[in-house]
């Protein structure tokens, strides 16, 4: 099955666990989405699926095409088409963008290859007009002195560049004005289609106005307590988190 | 320190293990006494003037104490009577590429060696001990009037330039190792560059220690006359050692009015080297004197390049990267010594420590009250690769008078695990993700090196890092 699959999965850090029992599936073609409260495990989850070494996952499992990562090296992992969208992407000083990127691509080569340089611009430059960053932009450090907007456009970029099978984007929309927003959801969905699975996550209703979900998860408290089609984040959005916290006192199958 | 543990860190390196037996038609055995210093000269066939002057230097040498008050105690493991002062003379084996081990060929090709520089550092093309050893460039330059001699050969032979500034910039008794140095020195450059001579290539040397035991104490003494411009390159690469070896070199640096000159040092050497370097340079009115240094390896680096400003409007400058891996110790800085007015100087020193390595930094800037118009700007930063490493600054400066400027930031940094996890979320593997971190740190000093030597220097530190993670 071409999926990105989380099983049953329980992730602690330290000694707390913050990812409980979670299950969900996002078939290639797909973009889910997934909405929760501040607090309620999102970036823990996407980084726990990554391979970050603080996140212990204690059960359960994560499949990429059938295949676990959890396993593998967060590098192995990236190699093997996993993309993060970081909620807060890292500076890299005196790195240039442009040289992370073809680090980046370079590590997806065989042995001793290097991609072309003239073809590694070409396609830079196109994928930086699609989302409207300015040349300068190639030489300037990763993320360095990027305002929040410039930093997540960068993050859709080298998503771009990578070409992944599957996408996390972690409140992509954090810190976006409106215009930006649009900019950057036009970036994404230029890349929907059906050889990528996106799980995008957002606190707000708001972006999936622009990058539309074909599945709606809600997370309370490291779990996923509601599924349902698109309409699902309006309802939230107008009922508030409560409503579903509210319904969580009572039993419910998810 | 023990054999074993050196041998500990030496376990990844896969580089300059290598050296081949030599005989030497010279070898004036291990210690240092008077007779050392006869041999020396006697082999050399060098004038009177200078045996009296490299006795001299060893009584210096002899009478002064180490610097183990201010210094690292380390240097006390120097055993100076199993160091061979001189040798030379040695016939080359006959010896083809095919012999240079397969590990040794693979670390060339890593750091992008051109082939033939690859032959002559496995010591298939020729014999570069004790003297330094000039490539075709000597005879271009020579047709502009310029000087590129060996030093021997430059006191034996430029005698009415080299005595007016050899041991003026860098006197004898400065330091206990340039003592020694004045002693023993043999190997190193003599240039002289005319009046109004830009020489348009780097004048660069190679050197190489090879034997066991064997210090190598070169001296080199560089003069750009009047409105002249030159850059010297020197870059070493060390075979490994079961016992430490010492390298001891004086540079000298004589910039005259309106010169430039342009110092570049890549080196890189095998765990076991004490690496103790006095490099200083005088600036007349107007001239330009820029160390640009980086030190990777060796078991302990002292070396402070200094330029003495001594002519109104003189511009000094130090660029310096240390690396220190596990085991290692480098203990570099700058040295400004501001003696005319509207003198300027800037030092700008990154240093990176991995492991147990330990870097240390130590400036002085002096610039004394009656003088005017003077700007010192210092920079230092310090990347630590994991808690165990350290890092220390002691900067003194000492700018007095009212019209004079200086400007000092310093600042230690670590590469966040976060910063990693990014970085490997994109593909890259631990190794690679901490060696493009450590490139960036340098990045901006790197690209003041000629190109040849940033693309070298860019592969020793994936070489570094490789080791140093995992
Ligand atoms: N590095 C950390 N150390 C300890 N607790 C953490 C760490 N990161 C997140 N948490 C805790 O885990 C919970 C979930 O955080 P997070 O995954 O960031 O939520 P969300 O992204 O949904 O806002 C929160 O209670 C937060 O305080
Ligand atoms: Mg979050």
């Amino acid at each position: 099955m071409s999926s990105l699959k989380i099983q049953d999965l329980h992730v602690r850090i330290g000694e707390k666990e913050i990812i409980r029992g979670l299950t969900l599936e996002i078939p290639k073609g797909e973009v889910h989405a997934i909405m929760g409260p501040n607090g309620s495990g999102k970036s823990t989850l996407s980084k726990a699926i990554g391979g970050h070494p603080d996140y212990t996952i204690t059960s359960g499992d994560v499949l990429l095409d059938g295949v676990s990562i959890l396993g593998m090296e967060p590098d192995e992992r990236a190699r093997q088409g996993l993309f993060l969208a970081f909620q807060y992407p890292m500076e890299i000083p005196g790195v240039s963008n442009a040289n992370f990127l073809r680090a980046a691509l370079n590590s997806r080569q065989s042995e001793g290859e290097e991609i072309e340089a003239v073809d590694f611009y070409e396609h830079l430059y196109e994928e930086m007009d699609k989302l409207e960053m300015r040349r300068e932009f190639t030489s300037r450090a990763v993320n360095e002195g990027f305002s929040g907007g410039e930093k997540k456009r960068n993050e859709i970029l080298q998503m771009a560049m990578l070409k992944p099978k599957y996408a996390i984007l972690d409140e992509t929309d954090s810190g976006l004005d409106i215009d930006a927003l649009k900019i950057v959801s036009a970036g994404v969905n230029a890349q929907r289609g059906p050889n990528i699975g996106c799980l995008v996550i957002t606190h707000y209703q708001r972006l999936l106005d622009y990058i539309v979900p074909d599945v709606v998860h809600v997370m309370v408290d490291g779990r996923i307590v509601r599924n349902g089609p698109k309409e699902l984040a309006l309802e939230l959005e107008e009922k508030g988190y409560d409503f579903i916290k509210d319904a969580l006192a009572e039993p419910v199958s998810a | 320190m023990p054999t074993e543990e050196l041998n500990q860190f030496d376990i990844d390196r896969t580089r300059g293990d290598f050296r081949y037996d030599v005989q030497y038609q010279y070898d004036a055995g291990t210690g240092l006494t008077h007779q050392t210093i006869d041999y020396i000269v006697d082999a050399k066939g060098e004038p009177d003037w200078i045996r009296d002057w490299r006795h001299k230097a060893l009584d210096v040498f002899l009478s002064k104490p180490m610097p183990t008050h201010w210094a690292s105690k380390d240097l006390e493991n120097i055993v100076f009577d199993n160091i061979r002062y001189y040798l030379a003379g040695g016939q080359k084996p006959s010896r083809s590429w095919e012999d240079v081990p397969e590990d040794m060929k693979r670390t060339f090709e890593r750091l992008g060696i051109p082939e033939q520089e690859r032959k002559f550092l496995a010591g298939v093309e020729a014999q570069f001990d004790s003297e330094a050893v000039y490539s075709n460039i000597k005879k271009a330059v020579g047709e502009q009037g310029v000087i590129f001699v060996g030093s021997t050969d430059g006191l034996k032979n430029h005698p009415e330039i080299f005595r007016k500034w050899f041991g003026k910039v860098i006197p004898t008794g400065d330091n206990k190792f340039s003592a020694l140095n004045s002693a023993v020195f043999s190997g190193g450059s003599f240039i002289y560059v005319p009046p109004g001579v830009k020489v348009k290539h780097p004048l660069q040397a190679y050197f190489r220690i090879n034997a066991e035991n064997f210090g190598q104490f070169e001296r080199t003494l560089i003069i750009a006359d009047e409105g002249s411009e030159v850059m010297y390159m020197e870059g070493c690469t060390a075979p490994k050692f079961e016992t430490a070896t010492l390298h001891s070199a004086v540079v000298e640096l004589v910039a005259l009015k309106g010169a430039k000159i342009q110092y570049v040092t890549v080196q890189n050497w095998s765990p076991n080297v004490f690496n103790l370097v006095t490099k200083r340079a005088i600036a007349h009115e107007e001239a330009e004197v820029k160390w640009i240094d980086c030190n990777i390896g060796s078991r302990l680096t002292m070396k402070y390049p200094g330029v003495v400003l001594k002519g109104r409007k003189a511009r000094g400058e130090v660029i310096s990267i240390a690396l220190a891996n596990d085991g290692q110790h480098q203990d570099t800085g700058a040295k400004m010594i501001h003696a005319a007015d509207e003198t300027t100087s800037n030092i700008v020193s990154k240093s990176i420590s991995i492991g147990k390595g330990r870097a240390t930094y130590r400036g002085l800037v002096h610039v004394p009250k009656h003088l005017k118009g003077c700007k010192n700007n210092t920079e230092c930063d310090a990347l630590l690769i994991n808690s165990t490493a350290r890092t220390d600054t002691y900067p003194a400066i000492t700018v007095r008078g009212t019209g004079n400027a200086c400007q000092h930031e310093a600042s230690v940094s670590q590469i966040s695990a976060e910063q990693i996890f990014y970085m490997q979320q994109r593909g890259l593997t631990e190794a690679q993700a901490m060696s493009l971190s450590v490139n960036g740190f340098v990045n901006d000093l790197v690209r003041q090196f000629p190109m040849e030597y940033s693309v070298e220097l860019k592969r020793l530190i994936d070489l570094e890092m490789e080791g140093s993670v995992g």
